[in-house]
């Protein structure tokens, strides 16, 4: 089998904040349309590595990022246009942020950065991200309401369609089942994989069966380095082939 | 409360503590009060001195006779002109300052020493910012003394004001705001438009509110760049003063009749001072009241 | 690595509406040319300071080149005859004495009484009172000084007169407590926001060891708070000294080293508030006035600055 051409690849990316390096060196490639999970306890550097993707870790003061990430064989750290960069990655944050604008305007907000003007544009580009994000039905008599009056799990599928809304070829998710509930989480996990045929989708989790429902692929990162990274069948297999990624995805540190 | 079968008995220990405690709190209560109630009476006394010459033809008449008779409507224009122009001149610059300092600067030496030059500029005592409007406007900029001078120097003064209530309300909203925006990829200035300034509105309001009631009642800076002892204007004019003309003004009208001009009737000054400080009372109680009033209606 | 499951077929979900056709290009010049704009009004603080300085210095120092003027006679010596025919004379002890027994004075009231009022506010009152009062507070500070200056020398100045028998009522004690009065609100609010700025574990933790909400004031908040307090003092400070209209019309303006709180004095801010509009312009009695500004500026730059070293630190703790 042909294995398709990676989507990004990470090159001994290390990242230290000050004096503190959080991560040590990794390197690994995503390839397209696939559902990368990364798994691992907190403070190893998931959310970071997200940050350094779309570079909105320009934005910490005190950062030191060495090696490489290259999106579609561009290096982003050399990318002119960030602002482009970015509206190739949706990022999906893990608490819901639903900007203080109405359920229209937060999905519209990307585009219009972008410069998109015609209201029938927009209309139709809201629906689409609404519907993709499987919120249309409960909102479409209210868009014009504050976005942060929705209930939870309503506002994180509302940010997973702001997110859409600029058409991504990547969408990174970061936790984003934390503050939901389950029933919520499974509806948002069926939307992710009809949006798999679509685009590349990075999973952070700290819920190990989610990547295991979801990724084709599994990468387990711990203390800013990588454990192992194969198909999610070994991963969560009884023999991982690794001691310490067996222990964590069977609950037994972590 | 030493009632019943408990082990917590008051020991006279106990009860000393007690005592010094209640003390305490009404000491400090007196304390709070001691600069409030005061200043209540004196308020009161003025207004009542004042009452005889208040009425809406004081407003609006020109002082007669030397400045011991008539109204102070030419003042009450003048200082109108003036908080105008420096809130033209103040506004755009402090908020765009405030804007530099919270959503631009990082942490570095630089930033830092424009931080101390924000502090300093509201330490600077009135009368330096005086001499200053005076060297720096008047003479070697070559405007003369007049309307823009001194606004020019208010609007230097009351910088701060803005700067500081702008940079309060700018670092309040939370920063998950920002990083939502820049995650789909708008820009700074995008993140700043749409959502920092829409949702910090209140508190550049009360800022500038603040900067208007400080130009005001400020005297000292006007003095020497723009202010003028008196000129006659007619009842009611509203377009009495050129820019490049100097004027009166309310606060430096009550130096000047309280000090200067002997023979003054004794509720004129009252009166003026009435008038001066209830517009600058007012305009505060408004910041208060647009500041209560969007935080009951926050957006989350 | 081991075999990939294969792809799913790809089921197109296609977007209904092209791409962003991008920004156009006047919107991003548009841009760049406004965040230039910002930075050069965050960078104006510095020019207006600088400004300050140059342009008050600019006038001020040919004097300092006059071969009859001394500067240790305008630090050191009380004779401040500017305007006399015979003997001219520049010195500002006077002034500077009168400023800071004013100074002074109104530290001696404010102080206590602001610091009283902070520790009340903060960690006395229930969360009504402390919001009228912290209004009250806001609007005394709102007061401007030219009607400080008039309370001073209509009210206040009789009420002297009557109380103490002094024979002129604006004086060293009338212009103390109306700076004081004038500086205390500053002085309550840093005190107020350095008490808060206390952990609530502190608190915590001494109520557990059944401190008396007093003790748990003296013994542990104003301790820990104590520097915060220190920079409320010194802006209160700043404040009273660069305070012009009110200590004008409210110290009887008259040159002299005070021996009573009775006394008049002048201060050197009343004094270029009174005398530039006589000076001729580019007279040695002009530049002097300038040059008194310029000590001014020196003296508020210095207790600002410390005050905001103090507060830098706190906030690095």
């Amino acid at each position: 089998m042909v294995s398709p051409k990676p989507t990004i690849q990470v090159q001994d990316l290390r990242l230290a904040y000050g004096t503190k390096e959080v991560i040590h060196g990794i390197s690994f490639d995503i390839r397209r349309h696939e559902i990368f999970g990364i798994i691992g306890p907190a403070q190893s550097g998931k959310t970071s590595l997200l940050r350094c993707l779309n570079r909105t870790i320009d934005f910490t003061p005190g950062v030191r990022l060495e090696g490489a990430i290259r999106v579609d064989g561009e290096d982003v750290r050399q990318i002119r246009d960030v602002f482009g960069l970015r509206r190739k990655i949706g990022m999906v944050a893990p608490l819901p942020v639903g900007l203080p604008l109405s359920i229209y305007d937060n999905v519209a907000f990307a585009p219009r950065c972008a410069g998109v003007k015609a209201r029938s544009e927009l209309d139709g580009l809201v629906e689409h991200c609404l519907r993709q994000a499987a919120l249309w039905d409960e909102v479409k008599d209210r868009l014009h309401t504050l976005g942060t009056k929705l209930s939870g799990g309503q506002q994180q599928r509302l940010t997973i369609a702001r997110a859409l809304s600029h058409q991504p070829e990547i969408l990174c998710l970061d936790e984003f089942s934390i503050a939901i509930d389950p029933v919520t989480t499974m509806r948002i996990e069926g939307v992710l994989k009809e949006l798999q045929s679509s685009m590349t989708i990075i999973l952070v989790t700290n819920l190990v069966q989610q990547a295991r429902r979801l990724a084709r692929r599994t990468m387990f990162l711990w203390n800013g380095r990588i454990v192992q990274l194969d198909a999610s069948d070994v991963i969560f297999s009884e023999d991982p082939g690794n001691r310490q990624t067996y222990e964590y995805v069977h609950g037994i540190f972590g | 409360m030493t009632d019943g079968p408990t082990n917590f008995i008051e020991t006279p220990f106990v009860r000393r503590k007690r005592r010094a405690e209640s003390l305490a709190k009404w000491v400090f209560l007196a304390m709070s009060f001691a600069m409030v109630v005061p200043l209540l009476l004196i308020l009161g006394f003025l207004v009542a001195r004042a009452w005889p010459a208040l009425s809406l033809d004081f407003l609006l008449d020109p002082p007669v006779r030397g400045m011991r008779a008539g109204g102070i409507w030419p003042a009450l224009l003048g200082t109108i002109y003036l908080v105008v122009i420096s809130l033209a001149v103040a506004a755009p610059i402090g908020i765009l300052a405030a804007v530099y300092l919270n959503e631009y600067a990082r942490d570095n030496w630089f930033n830092r020493l424009i931080n101390l030059a924000v502090i300093n500029l509201a330490g600077v005592p009135s009368i330096v910012h005086a001499l200053f409007g005076l060297g720096a406007f008047v003479l070697a900029a070559g405007i003369g003394k007049s309307i823009l001078a001194a606004s020019l120097t208010l609007a230097v003064m009351t910088l701060p004001v803005i700067i500081a209530s702008t940079r309060e309300a700018l670092a309040s909203v939370p920063r998950s705001f920002r990083e939502a925006c820049w995650n789909v990829g708008a820009t700074r200035w995008q993140t700043i438009r749409a959502v920092v300034l829409p949702n910090s509105i209140s508190g550049i309001l009360t800022g500038v509110i603040l900067q208007v009631s400080r130009a005001a009642g400020e005297t000292a800076p006007i003095m020497f760049t723009g202010a003028l002892f008196f000129k006659a204007v007619d009842r009611g004019d509203l377009f009495a003063y050129g820019l490049l003309e100097q004027c009166m003004a309310l606060s430096m009208h009550l130096y000047v009749i309280a000090t200067q001009v002997p023979g003054v009737p004794e509720a004129v000054p009252y009166a003026t001072a009435v008038v001066l400080l209830g517009a600058v009372l007012l305009v505060n109680a408004t910041a208060i009241a647009v500041r209560v009033y969007m935080r009951s209606r926050k957006k989350w | 690595m081991t075999e990939i499951p294969p792809m799913p077929a790809a089921g197109n979900v296609a977007a209904p509406v092209p791409r962003a056709p991008g920004r156009p290009r006047w919107a991003v010049v548009g841009e760049r040319l406004l965040e230039w704009i910002i930075r050069l009004c965050g960078i104006s603080a510095i020019l207006f300071v600088l400004g300050i300085f140059y342009f008050v210095f600019a006038k001020a120092a040919p004097i300092l080149l006059d071969k009859e003027f001394s500067l240790t006679e305008f630090l050191f010596s009380t004779k401040w005859y500017p305007t006399s025919e015979i003997n001219v004379r520049y010195g500002t002890l006077a002034l500077t004495v009168g400023t800071l027994a004013v100074t002074l004075l109104a530290m001696l009231i404010a102080v206590p009484f602001g610091l009283g009022a902070a520790i009340f506010v903060s960690e006395f009152c229930g969360p009504r009172l402390k919001e009228t009062l912290k209004i009250v507070i806001e609007l005394l500070a709102a007061i401007p000084s030219v009607v400080w200056g008039f309370i001073g020398l209509s009210v206040m100045k009789t009420v002297i007169e009557k109380t103490t028998g002094a024979p002129v009522g604006v004086n060293v004690l009338n212009g103390g407590i109306i700076l004081a009065l004038m500086s205390v609100p500053i002085i309550v609010s840093i005190s107020e926001d350095a008490l808060k700025a206390v952990p609530d574990s502190y608190r915590e933790a001494g109520i557990a060891l059944g401190a008396t909400r007093w003790q748990l004031v003296y013994k542990v908040l104003l301790p820990a708070a104590k520097t915060g307090l220190l920079a409320a003092v010194l802006l209160g400070v700043g404040r009273a000294i660069g305070e012009t209209m009110a200590v004008l019309m409210a110290t009887g303006h008259a040159v002299n080293v005070p021996t009573s709180v009775l006394d008049p004095v002048r201060t050197l801010t009343a004094t270029i508030a009174a005398e530039l509009g006589e000076a001729p312009e580019g007279s040695n009695h002009y530049r002097v006035l300038f040059l008194i500004g310029v000590l001014l500026f020196t003296i508020t730059f210095v207790i600002n600055l410390a005050a905001d070293l103090v507060i830098r630190g706190i906030r690095r703790k």
